[in-house]
């Protein structure tokens, strides 16, 4: 616990001082602004589409972020260190998930709100989406840092990132966006089960990937 | 620390599809070092990051007992961080308190850089940096890579005097070098001796 906790809390130090933390925050501003250029002022369809219109917006926000999660500390040695001191790389992408869905769930979710009002959603539909998120940026997290082990040492590997992550993200946008306009509560269930999947596979098939990487 | 033993039987280090070397025997008990010697490429690095457990050995054993300690060509130390809170989180790691940091920082003269982030220092004050680290991590077994690299003579004499220091108290030190180091009557391994034979390296 005590590793886990310092872990983590090197890694949340280090995205909050390299500034990484408001470029998804940023970005789904910047969309929401964006797509009432684009789709025109009415006022209806951006209602009725906004709230799938935020949900691509948080996924590819959410692979921003992916090639300074783990390439540059296995470039810098750090991740050899921790090795060297009997650290399991699967407690090393744990602890690096807590921090980057720290670092990335929670802004994301307040950043939705201003978004959200930009494209004139209702309450209801506001509320899902918040909830959605809430359930679904742990997925987004533990995607991203999936793809940032699995990439890690590639050249080019932010855009290998991006194609590798978008398929296997497939699921968590037709269920995330389909909370928002579902009664019955399945798609939620289904986000939620798809979240805890790749939560739980994460540090396993991370740490497996940092492990063949290293060289 | 007095129980440290590193002992590597018949190792052979096959990288990017070719033999590097094969036949490494070593065993170092508490108090003795070894230097490793040969020209570039010749597997001195590779074989440090064998001893540590980083490659997989692909013939032979390697034995350890005791911690690890290991610097090579990268600094990981944070960058944006000063020196001693970037060597804080590896003492934490290693359960060190504080007052082995500032051991550390004394022993290489560096604590008038405490302070100063990482990225500022010039080459000479990293590598110091980087043997900081290994002294605050407490471990018995040091494996230097190229230490004596960057440093002018009197950092190289702190050098030679940490790895005294640590040799008396009972630990194990393995260096790479292909420039004379300031240790005292090393065990010599010229890795050049242990190529593998040319024809069985020819397709």
């Amino acid at each position: 616990m005590r590793l886990l906790w310092l872990l983590a809390r090197r890694d949340l130090a280090q995205a909050w001082a390299s500034g990484g933390l408001w470029l998804p925050v940023a970005f789904l501003l910047l969309v929401a602004s964006l797509y009432p250029f684009a789709v025109g002022p009415d006022a209806a369809l951006l209602a009725r589409t906004g709230g799938g219109m935020l949900w691509i917006a948080a996924l590819l926000a959410s692979l921003l972020p992916v090639d300074r999660l783990i390439a540059p500390d296995r470039d810098a040695g750090i991740l050899d260190q921790i090795a060297l001191r009997g650290i399991g790389e699967e407690m090393v992408v744990l602890a690096r998930l807590i921090a980057h869905w720290l670092g990335f769930g929670p802004p994301l979710l307040i950043a939705t709100l201003p978004a959200a009002a930009l494209l004139k959603l209702d309450g209801g539909t506001i509320w899902m989406l918040e909830l959605g998120l809430l359930v679904g940026t742990p997925a987004l997290a533990a995607l991203g840092l999936l793809v940032a082990t699995l990439t890690a040492g590639l050249r080019s590997s932010g855009a290998l990132a991006g194609l590798l992550a978008l398929p296997l993200a497939v699921p968590l946008l037709i269920f995330g966006a389909g909370t928002l306009g579902d009664g019955s509560g399945a798609a939620l269930k289904f986000l939620a089960a798809a979240s805890l999947l790749l939560v739980a596979l994460t540090p396993f098939a991370g740490g497996a990937a940092i492990r063949a990487g290293r060289e | 620390m007095s129980d440290a033993a590193l002992r590597l039987t018949d190792v052979a280090c096959l990288r990017g599809g070719r033999m590097l070397f094969r036949g490494v025997s070593l065993t170092l008990g508490p108090g003795e070092s070894a230097l490793l010697t040969g020209p570039n490429g010749v597997g001195k690095s590779s074989l440090l990051r064998l001893c540590a457990g980083l490659l997989p050995a692909f013939a032979g054993t390697v034995d350890r007992r005791g911690g690890i300690a290991l610097t090579d060509e990268r600094l990981a130390l944070d960058m944006d961080l000063p020196l001693a809170t970037a060597l804080a989180f590896w003492a934490q790691l290693d359960r060190a308190g504080p007052e082995a940091v500032s051991a550390a920082l004394d022993a290489l003269a560096l604590p008038r850089l405490a302070d100063v982030p990482v990225r500022m220092l010039s080459t000479g004050q990293r590598k110091r940096a980087m043997l900081a680290r290994v002294i605050a991590s407490n471990t018995p077994i040091w494996l230097l890579d190229e230490p004596g690299n960057g440093l002018d003579s009197a950092s190289t004499d702190l050098l030679g005097a940490a790895v005294a220091t640590h040799l008396a108290t009972g630990g194990i030190v393995v260096a790479a070098s292909h420039q004379p180091l300031p240790m005292t009557t090393p065990l010599t391994l010229a890795l050049a001796d242990y190529l593998p034979d040319a024809m069985e390296d020819s397709p």
